[in-house]
């Protein structure tokens, strides 16, 4: 299966109740604690060793690829930028091998617009992101719509269980 | 207005000092230390009883040292929060709607906490227009489990709030290109 179509074949995750429950709770936070998964548990009215076990499954499954704390990444040093290109419909082929022949571009996804190809640009500075853009420019022949984040606005996702 | 003072005390993502990289931490881990101990916890914590125990453990320290400099980077903005990353497609949110609007520059950190409060919304950005192509001002992701479902709430999330009146675009996700983080984003989790 090639790359491209394995995302609309991939299977819905079995969850159980506690499942869900379990990611709702991390989803608030980890107490940063000795025993973190204690606390879960005590939280959730089951054991702790539970806890670990379905999140072990939960990654093993990848429902969850990550876990634990998320580290600011323009603090870390890093710069981002969310872009758009409008990609006339024949050339949409090769535009997309020439915006994702970089290393900086992430997340490359076609949607339905006349701005039709979004990707994040990332890279070590501000100045690199926009080089990288400008390069982007040069080798497709389209302007960029560059809209970089100006503020986060904090939401959690929540399943019902 | 009364929706309005209801959302006020959400929970906005703290504004980074990024002080961490001036500031030499506590006393307690060597700048080796540090540097391991944050390579280790970008690869997420160890699912086990005692997961700093067992960090700690990795780089010759105690766990109280190791708990400190975490409390320490949470309270310089290095560590936003700790969570889950979710593959939505395996809970079965097969469709990715990107919704973005056009708000009045002095409302859009209200309107931004109204959406934020919508447990539909999985992220909530505020970004430059450019004008004249580009006239959105805020964008929001929207995962539901099919495309009709995703319009209907934003259907309704339109009529909650009254936002009737504002231009609005709804950019549907019809395939992922590349979904690898860029080189760089591997140290981190970053939405652009």
């Amino acid at each position: 299966m090639d790359k491209q179509s394995r995302q609309a074949t991939t299977p819905v995750a079995e969850l159980t109740a506690l499942d869900k429950r379990i990611i709702n709770l991390l989803q608030r936070g980890l107490p940063v604690v000795e025993r973190p998964f204690l606390e879960i548990a005590q939280q959730l009215g089951c054991h702790e060793d539970e806890v670990l076990e379905r999140l072990n499954h939960l990654m093993t499954n990848k429902v969850l690829t990550r876990f634990g704390p998320m580290f600011d990444a323009v603090c870390l040093g890093g710069a981002f930028t969310l872009a758009a290109l409008a990609v006339p419909e024949p050339e949409f082929e090769r535009v997309t091998e020439q915006v994702n022949s970089f290393d900086e571009v992430a997340h490359n996804y076609r949607r339905s617009h006349d701005f039709n190809m979004w990707f994040v640009v990332g890279a070590e500075s501000a100045e690199q992101v926009n080089n990288v853009i400008n390069d982007i420019e040069s080798k497709t022949g389209l302007p960029v719509l560059n809209t970089p984040k100006l503020e986060e606005f904090y939401v959690q996702l929540y399943l019902p269980a | 207005m009364s929706q309005l003072a209801n959302v006020l005390n959400i929970t906005k993502a703290p504004q980074p000092s990024c002080q961490a990289q001036r500031l030499t931490a506590s006393k307690s881990l060597s700048a080796r230390q540090q540097q391991e101990l944050r390579a280790i916890l970008e690869q997420g914590l160890p699912q086990v009883a005692q997961p700093y125990l067992a960090i700690a453990e990795q780089i010759n320290a105690s766990p109280d040292q190791v708990l400190a400099q975490i409390a320490l980077w949470q309270e310089q903005g290095l560590i936003k929060r700790f969570g889950l990353v979710v593959k939505h497609r395996q809970l079965g949110f097969k469709a990715n709607a990107m919704v973005v609007w056009d708000i009045a520059d002095e409302q859009v950190d209200a309107v931004a906490k109204l959406l934020s409060s919508c447990p539909e919304v999985s992220l909530c950005y505020r970004r430059p227009r450019r004008l004249p192509d580009w006239r959105y001002n805020l964008f929001c992701m929207i995962h539901g489990t099919d495309r009709a479902i995703v319009e209907a709430q934003i259907a309704a999330i339109v009529d909650k709030f009254a936002l009737q009146a504002v231009n609005k675009d709804i950019l549907f996700s019809v395939k992922a290109y590349k979904q690898q983080g860029a080189r760089y984003t591997k140290k981190g989790n970053c939405h652009g």
